[in-house]
C-alpha cells in the first residue's frame, strides 16, 4: 500500500510510474529506426451514435509489414479508439488506455464520463511527445456514445495531445485527405448507422486507391477493414460477411467494363 | 524510571484477536454461494453507494465485512495488484489464489506487528470454467486463509447463518433461488431483511471477459417476490 502522498488514486499510468513500469518518458535515441506504421482511420457521427473504421495495413517504409492489424479497438462498453501512427507505441497506448478506463471504474466504483476518457487519452498522446519527435508519432481518434447526453461524440487529436471535438466526421493517418473528402461529400446530418457503415467503407476504399500505405479490402484473403458502430446498445463490430457485400456493391459501382 | 508491564505473547495475541472479532461481529453478514451459472455474493448493506462487494478482475470478485475504510483499502490494493500483474504478464496470469496470499500477508503482518489489527474479514472469489473450478478464499483478520467450498459466510452471527444456509443450499440452484436462500439465511430471528438493504452481485460463468455484475434493486425485488 502507498503512503498518502504517494497514493496514485485511480490513475493507472501514475501507478505504473510508482512501480517503475511506465512505458512512457524515455526518449528513443535512434532517429532512423524503421518501425511499422498504421494508417487511415475515420469516424463519423450518425443519428443514434457513431461509426468508426480503420484499414488493416501496417507498413515499414515501402514494405507491407502486416495485413491484418486492427486499428479500431473497443475501449469500453460505450467507446472506441482508432489509431494511426507508429504501430508499437500506438498499440501500447491503446492497451494502457483500456486498462486505465477499467482500473478507474474498479477503483472508483463508477465509469469515467466520455469527456473524461477523451481527456485521459489526450494526456497519453502528450506523454508520447518525446517519442513523436523521434518519428514515433501516434494520432488517435476517440469516439463513443455519451450516456449522459444520449448522443455520439467524436474527438480528434494532434501529436502534442491537443484534443478537438468534432461534430460531424473525422479522418486521421496517411490517407486522411482522401478519406476525409469522401466523408465530406457523403456525410448527412442524422444519417443512419447502416449508411454510416457504407460511407466509411467507401472512404477507406478511396484512401486505399490513392494512398499506398492504406490497405483496401482483400477479397483474396478475406480481410476487410474493421468497422464498428457505437450506439446506446454499446460497441458492435460489423461482421466480415456484411462488409464483403458492402465492398462487392462498391466494386460493382466503380468497376471497369 | 517506570518499567513497562510484561504481557505474555499469548495474552497479547488473544487480546488482539478478541478486539478484531468484536469489531467484525458488530457488522452485518455476507454470503457467497455457488449457483448453476456462477457465484452469487449477497450482503446485508443498508448503504446504496458504499459497497461491500466489488470487482477485482475479469473473473475475480472481492467482498469484505467489518470496518469499511479498512476493507476498502484492501480492495483497492487488490485491484492494483491484479491490474499490474495483468499488464505486466497476461490477463490469464491473474488468479484468486495469488491475491488471497497477498491479502493474507498484509493482514498477518498487520495483526502481529501493528498496534491494532484490521477489523475485517474478506473474501476473494473466482469463477472457474466449470463449477468444480470455482474458488472461494475466506481470509480472516489475522491472515488465516480458508479455502472454502460451495459457500461461505462472513461477519455477523456467522455460525447461525451458516446453519440456516446449509439447510437450503444446493449447488444447482438458479440465481433467483440462490438469492432467496441467502436472503432467508441472513434474515435471523425471522425478521425479513428489506430488499433495499441487500447488495447482490454475481460472477457469471459465461464467455464475456468481465464476469462481474451487480443486480439492480428492481431485479432483487423481483427475485424475492
Amino acid at each position: 500500500m502507498f503512503s498518502f502522498e504517494q497514493d496514485p488514486g485511480a490513475n493507472f499510468g501514475e501507478l505504473l510510474k510508482r512501480v517503475g513500469l511506465s512505458p512512457f518518458g524515455d526518449p528513443i535515441p535512434a532517429n532512423e529506426i524503421l518501425v511499422p506504421h498504421a494508417t487511415t482511420c475515420v469516424a463519423l457521427r450518425c443519428a443514434n451514435g457513431v461509426v468508426m473504421a480503420g484499414d488493416r495495413r501496417a507498413t515499414s517504409g515501402n514494405l507491407i509489414s502486416h495485413r491484418e492489424m486492427e486499428k479500431v479497438v473497443q475501449a469500453d462498453q460505450f467507446s472506441g479508439v482508432a489509431i494511426a501512427g507508429a504501430a508499437g507505441p500506438a498499440m501500447e497506448m491503446v492497451k494502457l488506455f483500456q486498462l486505465q478506463i477499467e482500473h478507474y471504474e474498479k477503483v472508483e466504483g463508477q465509469s469515467l464520463s466520455l469527456e473524461g476518457k477523451a481527456n485521459q487519452l489526450s494526456m497519453f498522446v502528450r506523454s508520447n511527445l518525446p517519442a513523436a519527435m523521434q518519428g514515433f508519432m501516434v494520432v488517435p481518434i476517440f469516439a463513443g456514445y455519451d450516456t449522459l447526453l444520449n448522443h455520439g461524440r467524436l474527438w480528434n487529436y494532434d501529436a502534442t495531445g491537443g484534443r478537438y471535438e468534432e461534430h460531424d466526421f473525422v479522418a486521421t493517418g496517411s490517407g486522411m485527405l482522401h478519406a476525409g473528402t469522401v466523408l465530406r461529400m457523403g456525410w448527412k446530418r442524422d444519417m443512419t448507422v447502416d449508411d454510416g457503415v457504407v460511407l466509411t467503407a467507401r472512404a477507406l476504399w478511396e484512401a486505399s486507391v490513392a494512398d499506398s500505405a492504406t490497405g483496401g479490402p482483400d477479397a483474396l484473403r478475406g480481410i476487410y477493414p474493421v468497422i464498428a458502430s457505437i450506439t446506446s446498445d454499446g460497441f458492435a463490430r460489423v461482421d466480415d460477411a456484411r462488409l464483403k457485400n458492402t465492398y462487392d456493391e462498391i466494386a460493382k459501382g466503380v468497376g471497369q467494363q | 524510571m517506570s518499567m513497562p508491564f510484561y504481557v505474555a505473547p499469548e495474552q497479547m495475541m488473544k487480546d488482539r484477536a478478541d478486539y478484531a472479532r468484536k469489531g467484525i461481529a458488530r457488522g452485518r453478514a455476507l454470503i457467497a454461494l455457488q449457483y448453476i451459472d456462477g457465484i452469487a455474493l449477497i450482503a446485508e448493506n443498508p448503504s446504496n453507494t458504499l459497497r461491500k462487494i466489488s470487482e477485482i478482475y475479469d473473473r475475480i470478485a472481492f467482498a469484505g465485512v467489518g470496518k469499511y475504510n479498512e476493507f476498502d483499502q484492501l480492495r483497492v490494493a487488490g485491484v492494483r495488484a491484479a491490474d499490474l500483474k495483468g499488464y505486466q504478464f497476461s490477463r490469464l496470469d491473474v488468479d484468486a489464489r495469488g491475491l488471497a496470499n497477498q491479502y493474507a500477508q498484509i493482514l498477518g503482518q498487520t495483526f502481529t506487528h501493528e498496534m491494532k489489527p484490521l477489523e475485517v474479514e474478506i473474501l476473494v472469489a473466482e469463477v472457474g470454467l466449470t463449477q468444480e473450478q470455482d474458488q472461494l478464499f475466506h481470509i480472516m483478520y489475522d491472515g488465516t486463509v480458508i479455502d472454502e467450498h460451495q459457500f461461505t459466510v462472513l461477519g455477523g452471527d456467522m455460525e447461525a447463518i451458516r446453519t440456516r444456509l446449509v439447510e437450503r443450499f444446493v449447488p444447482q440452484a438458479s440465481l433467483q433461488n440462490a438469492v432467496k436462500f441467502a436472503h432467508q439465511a441472513l434474515s435471523l430471528n425471522d425478521q425479513q431483511i428489506e430488499s433495499s438493504e441487500l447488495e447482490v452481485a454475481v460472477l457469471v460463468r459465461n464467455n464475456s471477459r468481465r464476469c462481474f455484475s451487480r443486480l439492480s434493486e428492481a431485479t432483487i425485488i423481483q427475485y424475492l417476490a
